[in-house]
């Protein structure tokens, strides 16, 4: 299956740093998710990925090779980066027909891709005057030309209508459902967890999480347990013995470590009565917010 | 739109065919020219250097009273069309890939053919045939329309005459090679205007400045100097003091080559 290394890389531009030292992999039949404050290095490590800006040090393989390595690309990797990247003279057809003759892509496939994102009918209007949703779909018709088994998409939603990003959504689980790897970018959380399997967050150009969506969410410091009992210290005392983390919260005992269901067997074990029993699963925005707030570049400074 | 379904599935997709190099070459130089007759600009200016080739060979014919000294007009007098008409190809060969870089298109470009020198070369190639082909076809027409300008007042004109087929297929080279300096300077400068304003620096302003000069190596060096060498090829008189024609647009083409291979250099180095 085709997978996407990233291994130990750098970019440097000038004195900025935009990626130090990025190791991961993308891997099929999942949507993956890169996420990260604005300027973490998203759009630079997918740029290098795709052999446009060249490695200060470490490598890119994209099925085994790098980018520029691969003889008509366009089959194996298929990226959306920059919708507005298209000269705006020319007609959506000539568009997608001159990247389809480059990879030796029969004209017919031009058609198909259009019909699939529902262009088939401006294909021969400039592409200058398309919306902004045209434009992305047009994008996407690009990355599909190929019919590749690795897609890329660099914040795909930015702009759309709530139909459009639906769209998108369901389109991206269908690829991945179809056993492709697709690997999708994103400064909104709340977009990933709409969508990504598997989590690769990065701040200040450093992996700061790499792991399934679930574990993101349960591996946050913010997944705890509250519970409230009369007998408050020795509750604390017992699961403070089972290997728990207790700290006071409010008139309750935040606990960690230790799941809502073994807190209340043990507690009935030891004869305490609970008054509250809550599971604090963190919303994955939160949990994001948590990780990224050290490593978010721009932070509005509070007085 | 959400019941999208790709075909097929790449479980069950077919062996994909790897194309070979040449293919690859064959590849690019369609996709090229799919990009130069795609856009509108291609048209118009390919459309006003005829005009102007033509327009300046009537006016010159209309305006012309006598022959050169041996009493005939030669064919360098209604070619004369082709140093304003070079302005309008040099600016289409930076547009071919300036407009690349205004647009982004150059990162889809790349994605798709990420061996950049081949993707340079074959825009080269499809360009330099479009404007041969486009530059005979304007020399040509200038040619028969002063022909026949010029036999209305008994003047004449013929392709028969010493170095006349020369200087008007010459006249088709000069322009092809001049596009291709742009197409140079917009790979190495990247922006249009800059890329431009430098063409025009370079094929008009500086060339009647290097010819003023002084001393010996000052002449020389202005021999030497782009289109003070290159127009040479479109010229019917030999000019003792000047290259002839074939070795000063020999010179030309080394001009062409430097500028092409720094821009060449600075694409496969550069981050787009």
């Amino acid at each position: 299956m085709t997978t996407i290394h990233v291994n130990d890389l750098t970019k440097v531009y000038g004195r900025t740093t935009a990626v130090a030292g990025l190791s991961f992999t993308v891997r099929p039949g999942m949507v993956t998710g890169f996420l990260g404050p604005n300027g973490a290095g998203k759009s630079t490590t997918m740029r290098v990925i795709l052999g446009l800006d060249r490695p200060t040090s470490g490598t890119v393989l994209v099925d085994g090779k790098p980018y520029r390595e691969l003889r008509d690309p366009l089959r194996t990797v298929g990226a959306l980066i920059d919708a507005k990247a298209v000269h705006g003279g020319r007609s959506a057809h000539d568009h997608l027909l001159c990247l389809a003759q480059s990879n030796g892509i029969p004209a017919r496939r031009v058609r198909e891709v259009l019909a699939m994102v529902g262009l088939t009918e401006v294909a021969r209007r400039r592409v200058g005057g398309f919306s902004l949703g045209m434009g992305q779909r047009l994008g996407i018709a690009a990355a599909l030309l190929g019919d590749p088994p690795v897609l890329m998409f660099d914040e795909p939603v930015n702009g759309l209508d709530p139909e459009g990003i639906l769209w998108i959504r369901t389109f991206m689980r269908s690829l991945a459902a179809e056993g492709r790897t697709v690997f999708v970018s994103s400064h909104l959380m709340s977009e990933m967890a709409q969508t990504a399997d598997h989590l690769i967050v990065i701040g200040r150009g450093r992996v700061l999480a790499d792991l399934p969506m679930e574990a993101f969410i349960q591996g946050s410091a913010r997944a705890h347990v509250l519970v409230r009992s009369p007998r408050a210290a020795e509750l604390a005392t017992m699961l403070t013995g089972q290997g728990a983390g207790v700290d006071p919260a409010g008139d309750g005992l935040r606990v960690t470590g230790l799941t809502a269901a073994r807190i209340g067997e043990l507690a009935c074990a030891a004869g305490l009565a609970l008054h509250e029993l809550a599971d604090q699963r963190p919303t994955l925005e939160a949990a994001y917010m948590d990780l990224t707030k050290d490593s978010v570049e721009y932070e509005a400074v509070a007085s | 739109m959400t019941e999208t379904r790709l075909s097929p599935a790449p479980g069950a997709a077919p062996p994909v065919r790897r194309t070979s190099a040449l293919g690859t070459a064959g590849n690019l130089l369609r996709s090229e020219w799919t990009k130069l007759r795609s856009v509108r600009s291609t048209v118009w200016t390919l459309l006003i250097t005829v005009v102007i080739m033509i327009g300046a060979a009537a006016l010159a014919a209309s305006a012309t009273s006598g022959g050169d000294g041996n009493g005939m007009p030669t064919a360098d007098r209604v070619l004369l069309g082709a140093s304003f008409a070079q302005l309008a190809i040099v600016a289409l060969g930076v547009l071919t890939i300036s407009a690349e870089y205004r647009t982004g298109m150059i990162r889809t470009t790349f994605t798709a053919a990420p061996r950049r020198a081949g993707v340079l070369a074959a825009k080269a190639a499809v360009f330099a045939g479009t404007v041969l082909v486009t530059g005979l076809v304007a020399a040509f027409g200038a040619f028969f329309i002063g022909q026949a300008i010029l036999g209305g007042k008994g003047l004449e004109l013929s392709l028969g005459q010493p170095e006349a087929v020369r200087a008007v297929v010459g006249a088709a080279l000069y322009l092809t090679v001049t596009g291709l300096i742009g197409l140079g300077l917009g790979t190495l400068i990247r922006h249009t205007a800059g890329a431009i304003t430098t063409a025009v620096a370079l094929l008009f302003i500086l060339p009647p400045l290097v010819a003023a000069l002084p001393g010996e190596w000052g002449q020389t060096f202005s021999r030497y100097f782009l289109s003070n060498a290159g127009s040479r090829v479109m010229v019917t008189r030999v000019n003792e003091d000047l290259l002839g024609p074939w070795a000063g647009f020999g010179v030309y083409c080394l001009w062409c080559a430097v500028i092409a291979a720094a821009g060449l250099v600075l694409l496969r180095r550069r981050d787009v």
